[in-house]
């Protein structure tokens, strides 16, 4: 029994140990590269943290009353088979994780609302309208007019504003370094703020399970400085095919797609996504995220 | 013929050989012993709780071998990057079964099974509320799991996850029929478990021994009462969602589709009202266990027995307004997650309590390293991480981090391996001699002991790491670039383990059925409760006489007062009669769902037709109980003192 | 609950138990119910002129049927007074008055659905039209279910009189007949009543 525990100890140090340490670059969800990676990135360590505080001391408590008071001979540890109540004890373990969880919920709460909030708000946010398809990525530029599949390039430093929508089985749009995921649902355009501090290339995939081609549906996010970003733009309007109505129908079935990067794309193509799948029957709310998210709208 | 049955996979073809001759083998040995009247005499038309346990067992233990099997394979596929074993489709089945058959034909089951063993004679009684009724929910049960299963050799499996998500199980993009089968195959069964659900509720509150009040009850049966209680509450919840979901695909409606102004995320609302819930409903029976055997096996009153009451209660009062857990990343507005965050957390405090009462039962006690104990005493460890990595999760913006990713994956296996198997394990460890008579053997379950805990720490600590590591669920493949390769390979080696475990557990019982330590007191572990009173296996009756229970342990109060639970003189019992229409009344509602499934649609309505038929036959019959006349019980009992 | 165990008493308590959990059972049918309101909720405003309810149903049609169904409901409640008054004649009659009415419902559902899908509104038009005659349907299921299950007490009534078990079984039946109309009287104004409006 001793060795069980001893066992299970030392697994779960082992396992702190790596939290904590975060030992590994490749633990990306250890290593945030933007505000909002960081903000959830906090979160977790202070969970962590609380978690153990309960945690160990109790492990160590059933290794100490374990190996006590075992029924052997000669066991002269106190026995008391009638004791079964103590109004302080009770009011002590009812009072413990009451406690934690009020200040997680606390930390939680607080967090959750800065989150809907665009993490900086002295630039310029860009938008990019990301629709989930049978197996691929679809990103548009409203701002610049362009769009791209399985991967996306935006600006270091800037807040991002996705907006989240599928044309396809519910789908889910996952930066790890860059911060949490966020469903896309078909009739819905759900807001999500992501940022990258550095330059870098990031590590992008759909989460949330969507049928054959699934696994494959991963894609890069490319943070630029400024300046590069602006060039880019310009690179694909000027180089890159444009995409039309057959051309979006002929991408949105069933299959996968190499990275494409198209010069423009046909107007108003996301709203009419969300529209035919159900957005037309939505409230405006609904259909634009949630109203504190909506608030931000005009940034 | 080629759309009929599944082909073109040699793993289904081994399956369908395999199928073959087991069917043949059985059909065999029962007409060569001739024994198909003892089956449909003592077993198929049976109203008894015990016998209807045993099924159960039988049944869930079959199901945690196909859902095993289906974890080893997937973890073969996964245990290196770019492995050729499965194609995407059939790993997309296998983990839709998995999760399936090991949450509702393998978890549910082995609970009902515990049920049926165990409350009755827990509580003084004779049998259940309903035994004909219980015979049903068994019956749909056992039709349910096996129309689920024949999905994997005839018409294809399900491939949409183990909650079937629509549009993904929409007609639009699954238009075979493996989410009809899962429909059906859950509704069929789901159908039993809500019957079970009244039946033992109303058990427990209207048929405890006298003077047992319910705050003397054995925690056991609070548990129960507590997992009843939500089952009423949300399994009619699980059968609206399916039944849309089937109208949808059966009669083209839009109610979950992507068109016709149907909304998918309802569907996504309403599966998870009952799906949190049902995690608890499978767990609370688990804590009761473990309350009796801490107490048992530390020969102590357990710790705190209002507070665990009340915890038990408050869990089962939480579970319903924690649903939005499982999307916070639907985004439904900072308000709404911010609000179900921290329910999830306050279900924390309740369990926390439990955890250091179990501590407080076990300080100051005796503890004697029995098999259920052992099994008890590894879920404490394994279910604090798996409790702490839940509070984890429950934090919102956090779990946008961790969602459908391996953290989750490694989450839930850990509450429910560690909180649920273990604890039913822990069941099966404790009454097994009170139902058979005789103990599983101590060393073979020391082996399967140490096997299950090793392998699960290696399988599952790994994917914690595999999670922060953006590992995401429900891939079939992945590559060599994101370092994932050697985690996924020693998991796979603890879920071998694990798999060896349960392999030991298969010969440990056929070892004990031949060698197995004989219990002729009735009380193997000098237990507390009032179904150590009897003998054991217990006579059809249970108890010749009704006993008196007006303390809380009244087993072990009795003892201690020297009283003698024979009498001198007995009375006639009235007992249920058995009956084989539950048989039939399930077959039919088989043909029904198999019908439906096909869009054959006159098989369907025959098979729903035989349902009707079944339930008015029943109404008709007026003559459904019998008396064992005093004599046979003064007999039965006489027998049973020699014995012992 | 804890009675002395002569059999009379046990037959009786087994009686009083199958009450009870009928009760519960009633209780998750209310669930169900409620689930099936939720959904209709949620999609009512999900469709488009010509398929809105109040181009569709039409107010003669409805109000003759909740004035059926609890018409029924009373004769239901007669019933039972007939039954403790231990006269079997006239319970006979009063289920029998009660199966007509609900028959009668059930026709005139069966007629209103007829006409709407004559008119193109099927349950595969839209999303609210799809909640529509699922929510509807199940409590038109429920009704017949009970026809069907109220011509069997009869025969019962018939062959043994009013004892405990037949008793039991009309209490039962009549206490689910009553929880139909409570259901129909919300499906009348939350999808008839508020449609129209």
């Amino acid at each position: 029994m001793k060795k069980l525990a001893m066992a299970k100890t030392s697994l779960l140090l082992l396992l702190s140990a790596c939290l904590l340490a975060g030992c590994d670059k490749r633990f990306i969800l250890l290593h945030p590269k933007g505000p909002v990676a960081q903000k959830e990135y906090d979160l977790i360590v202070l969970s962590a943290i609380l978690c153990a505080i309960v945690v160990i001391p109790v492990l160590a408590l059933l290794v100490f009353i374990v190996i006590r008071y075992r029924d052997k001979p000669g066991n002269k540890a106190t026995y008391r088979p009638e004791w079964n109540e103590s109004k302080w004890l009770e009011v002590f373990w009812w009072g413990i994780p009451i406690v934690i969880i009020g200040v997680l919920g606390f930390y939680t709460a607080k967090t959750t609302f800065a989150l809907v909030k665009p993490p900086v708000t002295n630039v310029k946010p860009v938008t990019i309208q990301v629709t989930s398809l049978d197996w691929k990525w679809l990103f548009q530029y409203p701002d610049q007019k362009i769009a791209t599949v399985n991967y996306a390039e935006i600006p270091a430093g800037v807040p991002v504003q996705f907006v989240l929508t599928s044309d396809a089985p519910m789908n889910s749009f996952w930066v790890p370094q860059l911060g949490g995921q966020e469903y896309t649902m078909p009739g819905m355009a759900m807001r999500l703020w992501l940022q990258a501090d550095k330059p870098g290339t990031y590590y992008g995939s759909g989460a949330n399970f969507t049928g054959k081609g699934f696994a494959h549906m991963k894609f890069k996010v490319v943070a630029k400085p400024q300046s590069e970003f602006l060039a880019w733009t310009k690179q694909v309007k000027k180089t890159a095919p444009a995409l039309t109505k057959e051309g979006y129908e002929k991408l949105a079935r069933q299959g996968l797609a190499e990275k494409t990067a198209f010069s423009s794309y046909p107007a108003g193509l996301f709203e009419e996504i969300v529209d035919k799948n159900g957005g037309k029957y939505m409230s405006h709310e609904m259909k634009h995220g949630h109203g504190h998210m909506h608030q931000h709208d005009e940034n | 013929m080629k759309d009929f049955f599944v082909t073109g996979d040699p793993l289904i073809y081994g399956a369908d050989a395999a199928i073959v001759v087991t069917v043949v083998a059985i059909v065999f040995v029962l007409t060569y012993f001739k024994k198909w009247r003892w089956l449909w005499r003592e077993w198929i038309t049976t109203v008894d709780h015990k016998k209807i346990g045993i099924m159960y067992i039988i049944c869930s233990l079959l199901m945690l071998f196909r859902g095993g099997v289906d974890a080893i394979l997937m973890r073969l596929q996964l245990a290196m990057p770019d492995t050729k074993f499965l194609e995407s489709q059939h790993y997309n089945e296998i983990f839709t079964t998995h999760g399936t058959i090991m949450i509702l034909f393998m978890a549910m089951p082995f609970m009902f099974a515990l049920f049926n063993w165990v409350i009755p004679l827990q509580i003084g009684a004779r049998d259940v509320a309903f035994p004909y009724l219980n015979a049903l929910s068994f019956w749909l049960f056992f039709f349910g799991a096996l129309l689920f299963n024949i999905s994997f050799v005839i018409g294809g499996s399900p491939d949409a996850g183990w909650l079937a998500y629509p549009p993904l199980s929409e007609l639009s993009h699954s238009p075979g029929v493996g989410e009809n089968f899962y429909i059906w195959g859950i509704q069929i069964s789901g159908i039993g478990s809500l019957a079970s659900g009244i039946n033992f509720l109303v058990t427990i509150l209207k048929m405890r021994a006298p003077g047992m009040k319910l705050m003397k009850m054995p925690l056991f049966s609070w548990s129960v009462l507590a997992s009843c209680i939500t089952i009423i509450f949300t399994f009619p919840v699980l059968t609206v969602t399916l039944a849309l979901l089937f109208v949808d695909r059966f009669f083209g409606a839009h109610i979950f589709t992507m068109d016709g102004g149907g909304n998918p995320m309802m569907y996504v609302n309403l599966i998870w009202m009952w799906g949190h819930p049902e995690v608890y409903i499978v767990v609370l029976p688990a804590f009761g266990i473990y309350s009796e055997v801490v107490s048992t096996f530390s020969k102590k009153k357990i710790f705190g027995y209002t507070s665990m009451v009340f915890s038990m209660m408050i869990i089962s009062v939480l579970s319903y307004f924690t649903w939005v857990h499982h999307f916070f990343t639907m985004g439904a507005g900072a308000d709404v997650n911010a609000f179900f965050a921290i329910t999830t957390m306050a279900i924390g405090i309740p369990t926390g309590v439990k955890v250091f009462n179990w501590l407080f039962t076990m300080f100051r006690g005796r503890i004697r390293m029995t098999q259920p104990m052992l099994w008890t005493l590894a879920f404490v460890p394994c279910f604090l991480v798996g409790g702490a990595t839940g509070v984890m999760l429950a934090v919102a913006p956090a779990d946008y981090q961790y969602h459908n990713s391996y953290f989750l994956i490694a989450h839930f296996h850990q509450t429910l391996i560690g909180g649920v198997v273990f604890g039913y394990l822990a069941g099966l460890y404790y009454w097994w001699p009170k139902i058979f008579g005789f103990k599983l053997n101590d060393r073979l379950g020391k082996w399967a002991f140490w096997l299950w805990n090793i392998g699960f720490y290696v399988c599952f600590m790994p994917q914690y790491a595999l999670g922060f590591m953006g590992m995401t669920r429900r891939v079939y493949t992945y590559g060599w670039d994101m370092g994932w390769a050697p985690y996924n390979l020693v998991s796979t080696v603890g879920a071998f383990l694990m798999g060896i475990g349960f392999v030991v557990q298969g010969w440990q019982i056929i070892y004990s059925i031949k060698r197995g330590e004989r219990d002729l007191t009735g009380d193997p572990w000098n237990g507390r409760t009032l179904e150590w009173s009897i003998p054991s296996p217990p006579p059809v009756y249970n108890f010749a006489k009704i006993p008196e229970a007006s303390e809380q342990d009244a087993w072990w109060e009795m003892k201690k007062k020297g009283i003698k639970p024979t009498a001198t003189s007995y009375e006639a019992i009235h007992m249920p009669k058995n009956s084989g229409i539950p048989f039939l009344m399930s077959v039919c509602w088989f043909i029904a769902g198999f019908g439906l499934t096909f869009h054959w649609i006159w098989i369907g309505l025959a098979g729903l037709a035989g349902v009707g038929i079944c339930l008015l036959a029943r109404s008709f019959q007026y003559k459904t109980e019998y008396y064992i006349p005093a004599k046979e019980v003064s007999r039965i009992e006489a027998m049973y003192r020699r014995g012992a | 609950m804890q009675q002395s165990i002569t059999p009379q008493h046990e037959h009786e308590h087994h009686e009083s138990m199958k009450v009870f959990g009928f009760w519960i059972f009633l209780m998750t049918d209310c669930i169900l119910f409620a689930c099936l309101f939720a959904t209709f909720a949620v999609l009512r405003t999900h469709t488009d002129s010509p398929f809105t309810g109040n181009e569709l149903f039409e107010i003669p049609g409805f109000t003759a049927e909740t004035f059926i169904l609890l018409t029924s409901s009373f004769t239901s409640g007669l019933a039972t007074l007939a039954m403790n008054k231990g006269k079997v004649k006239p319970l006979i009659g009063w289920l029998a008055v009660t199966v007509l009415l609900g028959a009668a419902f059930i026709g005139l559902e069966i007629n209103e659905f007829m006409k709407m899908v004559s008119e193109g509104a099927t349950i595969s038009t839209n999303a609210f039209l799809s909640s529509f005659y699922t929510l509807v349907s199940t409590h038109g299921l429920h009704v017949s279910v009970g026809i069907v299950w109220m011509i069997a007490i009869m025969i019962q009534l018939k062959k043994h009189g009013i004892q405990s078990v037949t008793k039991r079984k009309v209490q039962v039946m009549s206490l689910y007949w009553h929880f139909l109309d409570v259901v129909w009287i919300f499906l009348f104004t939350v999808v008839y009543l508020m449609g129209v409006m």
